[in-house]
């Protein structure tokens, strides 16, 4: 017959690690206090008859928190066999007083006292034999980060379960107490079994609502126990609840007093810490130094160095391994011999005054000099490659026809231009370009890391996969999926891993060493003025690199309404792939006077912090948050080394879910967004379209989709498909957003950083500031991409707030979109006075009192 | 439970002990005050407050519990 053994103990006092030392799971240790929030249950490695279930850490069975009740349901009602305790021995007095609740229960208890080990270094005396007298159980002295003593217990355990012998603890309380609970025992009879009575009396006693309410006891009972109560509250002048936990402390210290010898005086290591970690002047600072240290490496190394890598690794075309230097220098001389050519072509041809851009003569030019020699076909015979390679070649002659056009009009003109150059030190010098500059400038030929020449070429799986369709005929459809749905989808996310494994590492060492609890410490006190908990600075600060170790980092914080809450604003903050976006409407604003308006980037930034103040407060006061201010009596535990394995588990187990879920939800979404996009009826009927088509995406569902949903855009003023497509795309990956824009406009080729995309985009928009300072703030604050979001299910994890949190987020960036848009817009003019203005003002005037009005006052959530 | 005036474990400078006389309030908060070990007769010492002044730092029972000024108001001390 099997055996069911449940491992119950305070917070932190090393009972994940006993769990995945029994059974061998892979679970998560933290040095945090519960971070256990569900029980886990797996079969011991050495038996598998026996059933060990991990309940979250408690240091009571109250029922008041998730935890507690948790445990506690499970112990009164689970029926398990038998009960491992664990105790951490340097911590012996609080722990105990969870040790004497258990050990009323009636279920057979064995203590598994941990970290005897750091006692004995410590100096103290603690005698084993004596204190399981008192306690009367079994008391087995282990060292779970060891992994000593395990198999003692579990024996002791099973043997207890076998011989359902209940604990005969000694431990009494005041006589008066004592009387009282046998007279309510005298009450209770046979109404519950006789090894669980004190329980129930002592519970009783408490008048606990909840025992009450379970054991549905006669009106006469409940008022015989009630005079027992009052009696004695009157007696001893204060109330039952209270009587009972200074008698259960007060009973553990006589215990103590028997069993336990101290022989250290002074501080101890932990506090000889927190005396420096902690300090009331060195404590911000320090906590600055390590968040901008996990900061710069997360974000820094592993977002830019490590995740640029994964991306051109997987998605992208490959990656250069060695002779960087040597590509990184051609590519320079290449990107100035090409601005020589352009600067030259502009001087003679003229550029466009507005938009800095070249004239179209010039871009014509530009064009023309771009063209290559199309390549012979390998088989003459094959008639419609032969009349493509004609065509083409029949393009590049004419090409070539007007650089000769161009050169012998510059080379009769004598022409100069004048170019300005900077230096390596900054210096900024006139260089002027005669035609043989201009003519050098021409020979200069892109590098092309992949052709051997600097280095070693690793191509990049996405690259691959398409040179091996491409090789084996696949259809073209099935081409598009795999590379510009899938891979590139897929990859994206995958392209995250290496980041999240640094952040993962870096947090779980300051959870394991017990620093986490000390930040939320040091935060408190900002944070909790928006209803957010001072840990909410962690998935804040790390949200600027990226979302989803944000929003999964919001795991550290134990109550339940401030994660959510903090899951809830976090992605507010602009995360790396929002850059460009920031960056393109930027260029927009700013067509390249970088001086002028230098202010933009910033803003955006502090629209996000901004935005997440506001909404913790406005947030706070609704009813989904309404309740009591959290409490914050929480343990300090003492700092220690965590061990290798630990550390790697903790990230393993969460890289782990990033993972699974980047193969599921977010594949299955890329495949859809796919779809939409190069699926459409372009007048040959409804079929996959031709990317290379002009205007392709014209004719795809995503345009329909685009058409369908751009009234709802009209208030921010980019009511049209174009725009509201960009937006939808971005919903796969924030980095879709410039990329679509690109394909729209089409100017794919052009990065974000250049002018050509600039002004197609504020074309797109209609040439409107306010509309690009609208559309900018509603794709920066709107719901973040598919794997923020599939984190945000996840962590969550209840698909009512899921939703909540992507209809607030798409909600509040709708409100500020249109905010912006009609307030900007009818400040430069470019908006007259219209409905959706009065719209904007009653927002606003919503927004501010929800903002400025005093916290409602709200009925007791839990009448009594 | 109706005294509200008497000094609070809030008032207790940074450095000095305390005796708890006993808690004010009722429910979780109250509870979960006590069951971390702030009964009535134990000594609090009051170890540090936080950078920003808010929340404290105390000893009690052999280990660090920290919480904010506004709870420490609910520990009726001697």
């Amino acid at each position: 017959m099997g055996i069911c053994i449940a491992l119950a103990g305070n917070p932190n006092c090393g009972k994940t690690t006993m769990f995945n030392d029994l059974t061998g799971a892979n679970q998560y240790v933290g040095n945090w206090p519960g971070v256990t929030v569900e029980k886990k249950e797996g079969k011991y490695t050495r038996d598998k008859d026996v059933t060990i279930t991990d309940l979250p850490g408690i240091y009571s069975l109250s029922p008041y928190s998730p935890e507690e009740i948790v445990a506690r349901d499970y112990l009164l009602e689970g029926g398990p066999d038998a009960v491992i305790n664990l105790v951490d021995a340097t911590n012996l007095e609080r722990n105990l007083y969870l040790t004497s609740q258990i050990l009323n229960l009636g279920i057979p208890v064995v203590i598994a006292l941990n970290m005897m080990d750091l006692v004995e270094k410590n100096g103290d005396k603690i005698d084993v034999d004596g204190l399981s007298r008192e306690l009367g159980c079994p008391i087995v002295p282990t060292s779970a980060l060891k992994g000593r003593g395990m198999e003692d217990v579990v024996k002791a355990a099973i043997d207890a379960a076998r011989a359902e012998k209940a604990p005969a603890s000694q431990m009494k309380f005041d006589a008066a107490v004592e009387e009282a609970l046998v007279k309510i025992e005298g009450v209770l009879g046979d109404k519950v079994s006789p090894n669980a009575a004190r329980w129930y009396a002592i519970k009783l006693f408490e008048a606990e609502d909840k025992t009450i309410a379970d054991l549905k006891l006669s009106q006469a009972d409940l008022d015989a126990i009630s005079a027992i109560r009052t009696s004695i509250e009157d007696k001893l002048d204060d109330d039952a609840e209270s009587i009972i936990t200074a008698e259960r402390y007060d009973a553990i210290s006589h215990v103590m007093g028997k069993t336990v010898k101290r022989t250290r005086t002074g501080l101890t290591t932990s506090q000889k810490i927190d005396r420096v970690v902690t300090n009331r002047w060195l404590g911000l600072p320090i906590f600055i130094v390590i968040m901008f240290f996990v900061y710069w490496l997360a974000v820094s190394v592993g977002g830019g160095v490590v995740t640029d890598w994964a991306n051109d690794g997987i998605s992208g075309d490959g990656w250069l391994y060695t002779g960087n230097a040597a590509f990184d220098e051609a590519t320079e001389e290449y990107e100035d011999a090409h601005s020589q050519v352009v600067t030259y072509v502009e001087n003679i041809l003229g550029e466009d005054e507005e938009s800095e851009l070249p004239s179209d003569a010039s871009q014509e030019v530009l064009d023309a000099l771009a063209a290559e020699e199309p390549e012979a076909p390998e088989d003459d015979a094959d008639a419609d490659a032969v009349a493509e390679y004609e065509d083409a070649m029949a393009e590049y002659e004419e090409a070539q026809a007007i650089v000769a056009d161009f050169d012998e009009q510059a080379q009769a003109s004598h022409a100069v231009a004048t170019m300005e150059v900077e230096d390596e030190d900054g210096n900024v010098e006139e260089q002027s370009i005669t035609f043989a500059d201009y003519q050098k400038a021409l020979e200069v030929e892109e590098p092309d890391p992949s052709d051997g020449t600097w280095g070693l070429w690793i191509p990049g799986l996405g690259a691959i996969i398409a040179d091996a369709m491409e090789a084996a005929d696949v259809a073209p459809w099935l081409q598009s999926l795999v590379n510009d749905g899938i891979v590139s989808g897929v990859g994206a996310v995958i392209g995250f891993i290496p980041q999240m494994v640094i952040l993962f590492l870096l947090l779980g060492i300051l959870e394991l060493c017990g620093y986490m609890s000390r930040v939320a410490f040091i935060m408190d006190r900002i944070f909790r003025k928006f209803g957010l908990s001072g840990k909410s600075f962690i998935p804040m600060l790390i949200a600027s690199g990226c979302g989803v170790p944000a929003v999964m980092s919001t795991k550290t914080i134990e109550n339940e309404m401030d994660r959510r809450m903090t899951i809830m604003t976090t992605t507010m903050i602009p995360c790396g792939a929002k850059m460009p976006i920031i960056a393109l409407v930027f260029g927009a604003l700013a067509s390249g006077d970088s001086s002028a308006t230098w202010y933009v980037a910033p803003m955006f930034y502090f629209l996000g912090v901004i935005a997440i103040i506001l909404s913790g407060i406005m947030l706070k006061k609704t009813k989904l948050f309404a309740g009591e201010a959290t409490p914050f009596v929480m343990e300090l535990p003492e700092y220690h080394m965590p061990t290798v394995k630990s550390i790697l588990l903790s990230m393993w187990e969460r890289v782990k879910g990033y993972i699974i879920k980047a193969g599921t939800i977010i594949f299955l979404s890329t495949i859809v967004i796919w779809f939409l996009m190069n699926f459409g009826d372009a007048g040959e009927g409804f079929g996959l379209l031709d990317p290379d088509a002009p205007d392709y995406m014209e004719h795809s569902l995503m345009a329909g989709l685009g058409n369908l949903l751009a009234w709802i855009f009209a208030p921010l003023g980019f009511d049209n498909w174009q725009a509201t497509a960009t937006a939808v795309t971005g919903l796969v990956a924030k980095e879709n957003v410039v990329a679509t824009v690109g394909i729209i406009t089409q100017l794919a080729d052009y990065g974000e950083a250049d002018p050509q995309l600039w002004f197609g985009f504020l074309q797109m928009l209609g040439g409107s500031t306010a509309a690009v300072v609208a559309f900018c703030a509603f794709n920066l604050l709107c719901a973040p991409c598919f794997a923020a979001m599939g984190t945000i299910r996840q962590q969550q994890n209840s698909p009512k707030w899921f939703w909540i949190t992507i209809g607030y987020l798409c909600g509040f960036a709708w409100c500020v979109g249109t905010m912006l848009y009609q307030f900007v817009g009818l400040a430069t003019g470019e908006v007259e006075f219209n409905v959706f203005t009065v719209v904007a003002i009653v927002i606003a005037a919503a927004m501010l009192f929800q903002i400025f009005r005093p916290m409602p006052k709200r009925e007791e959530k839990q009448e009594k | 439970m109706a005294e509200i005036q008497g000094k609070t474990l809030r008032d207790v400078q940074v450095g000095e002990s305390a005796t708890v006389r006993r808690l004010s309030g009722e429910g979780a908060l109250k509870r979960h005050i006590m069951d971390m070990g702030i009964t009535k007769g134990v000594g609090v010492y009051v170890r540090k407050v936080a950078p920003l002044g808010d929340p404290i730092e105390v000893t009690v029972r052999g280990y660090e519990l920290s919480l904010r000024k506004s709870e420490a108001e609910c520990i009726l001390v001697d």
